[in-house]
């Protein structure tokens, strides 16, 4: 299916849990329709240099998107379906946070075509949930995927995070446990990683310093240990019919995220909204981080004016054009992300050249080591690869 | 100017006694700086000397005095580095000088870099001043250090200016007694001219500027010149006296003057310094004695992190080379590091300082390789040879025996310490010569050390083990026979060439092994298993692993934020490239100086 997907960028949290780094921010109801108008502009503005392109998926991220109100989230639909030949069979997806649903909000999403729904658990531990500043336990989670159920949606995410302060197998086996008995259609199994900015960087930056240097730690799992609690999630989740289709997704067959895919395979699509990163025309965009400018933009955009900018959108912050060797690169390193890897039939329609021409040595190299295999005219990381995939992509780096 | 009015001479002291702070003390008060111009420590100009409080290259300014007696004088004050590893740089201002002020802390007393500077002071003929400095600390005590000076040294100390360099209390006297007790110079402005060059350094527009003290005769701008060394002539385009931080032309230096010339000299190595300028058409019958030579004692191979900046390396020790002529270096290359060069120091410390130099003035990465000394290797068809990279060792059955370097080492130690300084001697296979007693609570003791062992971490040792009390000099004594061999390093079965050193037989086990452990936590783990190997010849005597890496995936969601998981990439790219690939691993840059960290923990 050929087509751009669009991804939509709400910065807004009821409170900010501990370890994210993420653009979003806790800001009151009148700051969120201020925001949702400037969105509904620039989603009008840009619709205009895309049409009757075929709009494949749109995903609304955050923040916590589920939190805005009902009329801002249909304010968004309409102006997309307004803006952008949206394809009938688009995958939608909305991220959740349990606490911020209601039986209305989700008879009204799916009658707007929402169709997918993301929802962040994290852990079926309490005391995991409080350790990590998330406003919910789990028995709200229950409520709201019953809610959630009940509306009709039959493609839901739950987004589970391994290696967290004090996790044990055990504790992991019963967040596992926990989830794959609601059987969900979708489960992303993410690492925390202890960013900077964060209160929990503060917290626990030299334990992650000692983590990574295979050190023995004080609160977070070492390094083997967060070895063990990662290769357990896989092979339980493998166990319960969950198939592992990119580094950190499971799904079950078919309901793989057409969207997520679309970023490994490099489909083009724009990024809408505050900060939001887009791929088009050989080109890496991203918009401004400033919400007041990003505001602003749009409202003399509304009033006619268009703002001066070097760059093709006056929402962009940056604007980097691809070189052929970074295409290259990308295709190489996102493609390899999925556990089915890469087409080498792929590489040639794209660059016009056969894949060992360029990454001959690299690819030879690697199946020495055991860390990537090649069938049917794929090429993929092997499970000793993926663990090591990091070292493993940084070598299709092309300068 | 009237020659009785100059006054040539320079501060010695031991480290941190106080010299940098009255030299600071002594331009501020003739006046030559206003308050506001004045910077902590106007001599020490090179960053990394501020940084370290100690005084690397000799410096030179010219300021006028106006003495008590109604008179202006010229001091022309010659600041020079205290570090045992500095002793040559030391003697080369010393030959610039008429008088020589000696501080000596109020506090701490005699060190034994106070006896080595004043011995040297004296061997130059140089009349010296004792001043005792910091006389405001609680712990001061004068009397005692007057006594000290006159007991151990010789020197009338009753008069000595008792003074605060810090807070400027009674630094007028040490300007009187500069005035009164320093000789003028002699010689004749109207002779042909001798000048002696006692540093030089080079500027992008004027070429090298040279730093001379005229002996005899007169340099005047438009004079033709010759190098009585090197045989290079030159035009003078420019002669003048040093102001504080800059240089200030004039007219001619006369005999009995300190100042510089340039005359548009691109090649650095046609002034040497130490070497006597004459004029070109009138030359003087011979050159003025240079001063001791000095030899590198220790090697060690200085590569640039990036290939591609050999030759901007081989530019800047060239550079380097010109005001530091104990400095030596010669190409070589290496399997593991590529080219480079073999750089001769005078100690640990020089090594450190030009290392730095180079990283940061010259804006160069480094690798360096351990240190070594100069082993004599006797070989069996009755050659020698002098080995300064280990690598280069001979095969034994060539070798009938190998001597190595010695110093007589001299420790100043207060004696609640002295144990343990003597035990610490003793690991270092140290043979005992003498123990003194300068004073109830002080000794000095004398040991001969092998270089090998003392040129690695000593001062380290010396000063955990006294508390940072004991204080440490050292002259080289010759060669002694020596049972030494050859530690090869091995990193996944490969032979690192970089890595050998040449070490006691008796404790190369035990040094093999630590290597192989500091290897261990300097490897970052790889895709597979590495083997760290210490051998002699065919024979393992250490083995370490480094465990294959199991886990570096990025299991985050960034949406399609891309372009953050490309940086993250990119940045385990790029730490790749700061490594050097031996076979298939990695090996990261410190790793090659960590022989030098063996004893840390």
């Amino acid at each position: 299916m050929s087509g751009i997907e669009l991804y939509i960028h709400i910065p807004f949290c009821v409170k900010k849990c501990l370890y994210c780094d993420f653009l979003s921010g806790v800001f009151d109801e009148k700051m969120q329709r201020r925001y949702v108008a400037a969105l509904c502009n620039e989603i009008s503005f840009v619709g205009k240099k895309h049409r009757g392109q075929n709009v494949i998926s749109i995903y609304i991220g955050g923040g916590t998107p589920s939190w805005l109100s009902e009329d801002l989230m249909d304010a968004i639909m309409t102006s997309v379906k307004e803006s952008f030949s949206l394809d009938p069979l688009a995958e939608i997806s909305v991220e959740c946070n349990p606490g911020t649903l209601s039986s209305e909000k989700l008879n009204l999403y799916r009658s707007i075509g929402i169709n997918r729904l993301s929802i962040g658990l994290q852990s079926a531990n309490d005391d995991e949930l409080k350790e990590l500043g998330r406003i919910h336990n789990y028995n709200r989670f229950l409520h709201t995927y019953d809610l959630v159920r009940k509306a009709g949606f039959d493609n839901v995410n739950i987004d589970i995070m391994t290696g967290l302060p004090h996790q044990t197998i055990e504790k992991l086996d019963h967040t596992l446990k926990s989830i794959t008995m609601l059987r969900p259609e979708h489960i992303s199994a993410y690492s925390l990683i202890i960013e900077k900015g964060t209160p929990f960087y503060e917290k626990y930056r030299f334990d992650a310093v000692k983590q990574e240097a295979g050190m023995p730690t004080e609160v977070l799992p070492t390094d083997e240990e967060s070895y063990r609690l990662y290769k357990y999630t896989m092979e339980f989740l493998e166990s319960k019919g969950f198939k592992r289709y990119e580094i950190s997704n499971y799904a079950r067959p078919g309901k793989e995220c057409r969207h997520n895919i679309g970023y490994w395979d490099r489909v083009p699509y724009l990024g809408l909204g505050l900060g939001s990163a887009g791929l088009y025309d050989n080109k890496r965009t991203s918009n401004t981080r400033d919400i007041y400018k990003y505001i602003e933009i749009s409202e003399e955009i509304a009033k006619g004016n268009l703002p001066e900018s070097e760059l093709s959108s006056p929402y962009y912050e940056s604007e980097e054009a691809l070189s052929r060797n970074d295409a290259m690169s990308e295709f190489m390193f996102l493609g390899l992300r999925k556990i089915a890897g890469i087409r080498r039939s792929d590489f040639v329609q794209m660059f016009g050249i056969d894949i060992e021409a360029i990454y001959g040595p690299v690819i030879t190299a690697l199946r020495n080591q055991g860390l990537m295999d090649a069938a049917e005219g794929r090429l993929f990381l092997t499970d000793l690869g993926i663990d090591v995939s990091n070292q493993v992509l940084a070598q299709f780096l092309l300068d | 100017m009237d020659q009785s009015k100059i006054r040539n001479f320079c501060i010695v002291a031991h480290i941190d006694h106080g010299k940098s702070t009255l030299a600071d003390r002594i331009i501020q008060m003739t006046g030559t700086l206003t308050d506001r111009e004045m910077q902590a420590q106007v001599l020490d100009n090179m960053d990394l000397e501020r940084e370290r409080g100690i005084t690397i290259k000799s410096q030179a300014v010219r300021v006028i005095y106006k003495a008590d007696d109604g008179n202006e004088y010229i001091f022309n004050l010659i600041d020079t580095p205290g570090h045992v590893d500095f002793n040559y740089e030391v003697s080369r201002s010393l030959a610039a000088c008429d008088g020589a002020i000696l501080v000596v802390d109020a506090a701490q007393g005699i060190e034994a870099q106070t006896l080595a500077n004043v011995y040297l002071a004296l061997d130059h003929d140089l009349d010296v001043i004792p001043v005792i400095n910091k006389v405001d600390l609680p712990s001061a005590d004068p009397d005692r250090v007057i006594e000290e000076i006159e007991d151990v040294i010789g020197l009338e100390a009753v008069d000595a200016p008792q003074i605060s360099a810090k807070t400027g209390l009674n630094v007028h006297d040490v300007l009187e007694a500069i005035v009164n007790k320093l000789p003028a110079p002699a010689g004749d402005p109207k002779a042909p001219l001798q000048a002696l060059i006692f540093d030089s350094l080079y500027d992008s527009y004027r070429g090298v500027i040279v730093f001379c003290r005229i002996k005899e005769g007169t340099l005047k701008a438009g004079d033709q010149v010759k190098m009585m060394a090197t045989g290079a002539s030159f035009d003078v385009v420019e002669v003048g006296y040093f102001g504080a931080g800059q240089f200030i032309p004039c007219d001619e230096l006369p005999a009995g003057m300190v100042g510089y010339m340039t005359a548009s000299i691109k090649n650095v190595r046609d002034t040497r310094v130490g070497d006597t300028i004459t004029h070109a058409n009138n030359p003087a019958k011979e050159p003025l004695p240079g001063y001791k030579k000095v030899n590198p004692m220790v090697y060690c191979g200085v590569y640039p992190a990036d290939g591609a900046k050999y030759p901007d390396l081989r530019d800047a020790l060239e550079k380097l080379q010109l005001n530091d002529a104990a400095l030596q270096f010669e190409p070589e290359t290496s399997i593991a590091l590529g080219f480079g060069f073999r750089c001769g120091f005078l100690g640990l410390l020089h090594l450190e300082i030009i290392q730095e130099r180079l990283e940061r003035e010259y804006n160069l990465d480094l690798v360096t390789t351990a240190p070594s000394v100069v082993y004599r290797v006797h070989k069996t068809d009755g050659t020698m040879l002098e080995l300064t990279n280990p690598s280069n060792l001979p095969d034994p059955s060539e070798i009938d025996y190998m001597e190595e370097p010695i110093v007589e080492a001299e420790i100043m130690v207060t004696s609640e310490f002295i144990g343990a300084i003597m035990d610490l001697c003793q690991e270092r296979r140290g043979q005992y010569i003498s123990m003194e007693y300068m004073e109830e609570t002080r000794a000095l003791i004398k040991y001969t050390l092998p270089l090998n062992e003392i040129i690695y971490d000593f001062f380290d040792a010396l000063k955990s083990r006294s508390r940072g009390y004991a204080s440490f000099d050292y002259e080289m004594k010759g060669y002694m026979k020596s049972s030494l061999v050859k530690l090869d390093i091995l990193i996944n079965r490969e032979e690192v060439d970089a890595l050998s050193f040449i070490v006691f037989e008796g404790t190369a086990y035990e040094r093999g092994r630590k290597m192989c452990e500091k290897l261990k936590e300097e490897i970052p783990r790889h895709l597979f298993e590495i083997p760290i190997q210490a051998a002699i010849g065919s024979k393992v005597i250490a083995r370490e692993t480094v465990k294959a890496m199991r886990k570096d995936v990025l299991a985050k969601c960034y949406g399609g934020d891309i372009t953050r998981k490309k940086k993250l990439l990119e940045k385990q790219k790029e730490g790749k490239k700061r490594m050097r690939q031996v076979g298939n691993v990695e090996i990261p840059q410190s790793a090659f100086m960590s022989v030098l960290k063996l004893d840390e923990d």
